[in-house]
């Protein structure tokens, strides 16, 4: 792996050049550009990009405007990573018949939701992981279908209300875990693998660099707090992003793969000081009042149990160093 | 005239050797029978040092097709194959295919659809396909195989048209039949396909594009009709490839193909593998003295309706056969035709036929039965058959629409 580059300070980030500009349609307060943003500033190099239907896709590039300063592609909702795939093999191709637009390193990225990764575009995802295309997959994962009106996907967490997993009289909302995302693509042996939050920008910026310096396929993992759906106001996206990972609901962490040795190797990035109870990252979301209520207690105390395991088996790994 | 070099090849081999031949910069593809022979022919070159190129094999034809529109965005040269149900996995993608006017080439091995399952002959992939706004071709027999998939290249990328292409070919019929044909040289047949052009390529950062925008109420309309008038106008460009290529390789061929119907009475209307069992009908009962002929459409989309109306002006009766169940109103190519007989104000016997579904045999007998209904309609001067009949129907025979 190459050096990683030296970060920007916030000012150097907020007057570099923009590749992914304003004027965009996204929500007062949404985290996906914040992500974004960070994650194509924090190169130098070309880029190529594709991205799922959602959110990002429909709020960026409204014929006649386009809010990407670099070449970007959008196919479907399932198929960001094989599009990707496909531009990333024609530049090897035309490297090798010394056809190539330009000497320069090239860097591909793959982006999509929660809905376009975790479940439609999983397949399309896997495959193009195992193939080995080098490129970053980013997943925007804001825990449901957001564009098309917050129904829940397989990243819904357990007590979520969402359009199609609704609370009501006899329901707590969504009553399956989330999908484990993160563990499934290091299981796929992409040599890189980690979660970040926008709050956490030195760390995601870090982390988007690593990827990029990785050879073959590395998968990014953005929590992405949506105050449209999470319901929370659009000033606090960054206050639920920090409780979110000061909760340990969002853990910073990082797998890389030895394809010598076969060892995963877990960091955990950050170790809150004062480790928040859910409660606190729940009590600031619309999504999650109606937990709130003496019946349904026990599902937010379930929580709790969930993300401190989940905590627990993070840190055993790395410890463990596998 | 070029040099050329006699073979033995199926249809599968004769679209790979043309893929091969057009140094593809990208081929995404993922098997099913029958165009498996391609995808697994395409891997030897590659296996054998013969392609230069980059070869996907991807895990789905949803993920092939989508592979193939990132690749072709990226700016080269593009190609895939499939059949059947692959074709229906990857329908979404060839929408935007066309929709972001890529100009990627596309071997469609045709095979019917499930339920029920079958992996034989017919026209139901070709028919699925039919408004996504590709050029689609039909090669009837392997030589035409390999001669119209060096030629959708050339299509596909020139600069007035920048649509992909179909080249359709009947499973195991044309696929797996192994027949005497002539190829051309490599540089030759690379001479005529000719480098890429590129137009827009993602993969140039010195000008960023952005592929796939959304445009709803004000954009959408003006996009597609643009896009159709470009399809529509293609077909001018797709005769002068096939001139030139005829030019370079001695075989001819045009958007609609007539035979023996200057004179004839009754003709039958078709495309595929029957062609060639048509023609040899056509010869028998021409020896017989019945004048009777035969056009057959190369050019499936953009739809040739003026060469069809020259085609068919002396016709008194006029059978049109579709290799794909309508479900529910008459076939797909019956409708062209009677359509272009409304424009043209022509009137004729029009009968239609659904034939050979899932692989069913039809035999020149078969097709005399056919001229046989045709002429009937002539002697009585009006149609006396139902419009929809079936040929070669196991059971109680059925028609539609009588
Ligand atoms: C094949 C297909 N199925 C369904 C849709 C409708 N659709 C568009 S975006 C979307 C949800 C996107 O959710 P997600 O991937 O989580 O991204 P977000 O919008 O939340 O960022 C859905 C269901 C579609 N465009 N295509």
């Amino acid at each position: 792996m190459g050096e990683i580059k030296q970060i920007k300070n916030l000012k150097e980030f907020s007057t570099s050049v923009e590749r992914f500009q304003g004027g965009h349609r996204l929500c007062p307060g949404c985290s996906h550009s914040i992500i974004v943003r960070e994650i194509v500033n924090a190169t130098e190099d070309d880029l190529c990009i594709s991205t799922a239907t959602g959110c990002l896709e429909v709020c960026s590039t409204i014929y006649p405007f386009t809010s990407w300063d670099v070449s970007w592609i959008h196919i479907g909702f399932e198929n960001a990573a094989a599009a990707i795939s496909g531009t990333e093999a024609m530049h090897k191709a035309l490297a090798r018949k010394k056809k190539g637009y330009s000497d320069k390193p090239m860097k591909f990225i793959a982006f999509a939701g929660d809905g376009g990764t975790y479940d439609i575009g999983f397949q399309s995802l896997s495959g193009a992981v195992e193939r080995g295309h080098d490129f970053m997959y980013v997943c925007l994962d804001n825990e449901g279908y957001m564009n098309t009106g917050g129904q829940r996907s397989s990243s819904t967490p357990v007590g979520g209300a969402t359009t199609t997993s609704p609370a009501g009289r006899v329901s707590y909302g969504e009553k399956m875990q989330k999908k484990d995302m993160t563990a499934i693509m290091a299981a796929h042996r992409c040599q890189y693998v980690a979660q970040v939050a926008p709050s956490s920008w030195k760390d995601l910026v870090k982390k988007a660099q690593k990827a990029y310096q990785t050879p073959g396929a590395t998968y990014i993992n953005a929590m992405s707090p949506c105050p449209t759906e999470w319901k929370f106001d659009p000033s606090m996206s960054m206050e639920v992003s920090k409780v979110m990972v000061d909760s340990c609901v969002c853990p910073l962490y990082e797998i890389e793969y030895d394809p010598q040795t076969h060892n995963y190797k877990y960091t955990v990035n950050y170790e809150p000081k004062n480790k928040l109870p859910v409660k606190e990252y729940m009590a600031l979301q619309g999504r999650f009042k109606h937990l709130f209520k003496p019946e349904f207690s026990h599902v937010i105390d379930q929580w709790q149990r969930d993300i401190d395991a989940q905590w627990d088996y993070i840190r055993r790994r790395q410890d463990a160093g596998v | 005239m070029a040099k050329q070099h006699r073979v033995v090849w199926d249809g599968n081999m004769a679209a790979s050797q043309a893929m091969r031949q057009a140094q593809i910069d990208v081929v995404a593809a993922y098997p099913i029978t029958p165009s498996t022979p391609i995808v697994q022919n395409y891997s030897q070159f590659v296996a054998d040092g013969e392609v230069e190129g980059e070869f996907v094999m991807v895990e789905s034809e949803h993920s092939a097709m989508s592979a193939c529109v990132g690749a072709a965005a990226g700016g080269g040269r593009v190609a895939t194959a499939t059949s059947s149900q692959g074709y229906a996995l990857m329908v979404e993608v060839i929408y935007q295919a066309s929709g972001m006017r890529l100009p990627i080439v596309m071997n469609v091995v045709n095979r019917a659809l499930a339920a029920p399952l079958n992996i034989h002959g017919d026209h139901s992939d070709m028919y699925l396909g039919r408004d996504a706004g590709w050029i689609n071709l039909v090669a009837n027999n392997p030589q035409e195989a390999y001669d119209l998939c060096l030629c959708a290249f050339k299509i596909a990328e020139d600069m007035r048209v920048r649509l992909p292409v179909a080249v359709n070919q009947d499973g195991f019929l044309v696929s797996h039949t192994a027949e005497v044909g002539e190829h051309l040289e490599d540089a030759d047949a690379y001479g005529f396909v000719g480098d890429y052009t590129a137009h827009n390529p993602m993969l140039d950062p010195a000008k960023p594009v952005t592929y796939g925008a959304q445009t709803e109420g004000e954009w959408h309309y003006e996009h597609k009709m643009r896009q159709n008038y470009a399809l529509v106008n293609a077909v001018p460009v797709v005769e002068e490839v096939l001139k030139a290529y005829s030019q370079l390789s001695g075989r001819d061929y045009a958007p609609v193909e007539c035979y023996q119907t200057e004179d004839a009475d009754e003709l039958i209307i078709c495309m595929g593998s029957v062609v060639g069992t048509t023609t040899m009908t056509v010869d028998r009962l021409r020896k017989a003295g019945r004048k009777v002929g035969m056009v057959a459409i190369r050019l499936w989309r953009p739809f040739p309706k003026e060469a069809l109306a020259a085609a068919i002006k002396n016709a008194k009766s006029i059978a049109v056969l579709d290799r794909s169940c309508p479900m529910g109103t008459t076939g797909a190519l019956y409708n062209e035709t009677a359509a272009v007989m409304v424009e043209n104000d022509k009137s004729a016997n029009l009968i239609n036929y659904i034939y050979g579904l899932g692989g069913r045999d039809t035999t020149t007998e078969h097709l005399e039965g056919i001229f046989d209904d045709a002429a009937e309609c002539t002697k009585a001067g009006k149609r006396v058959k139902p419009i929809i009949q079936t040929i070669n129907l196991r059971g109680k025979s059925l028609s539609f629409y009588e």
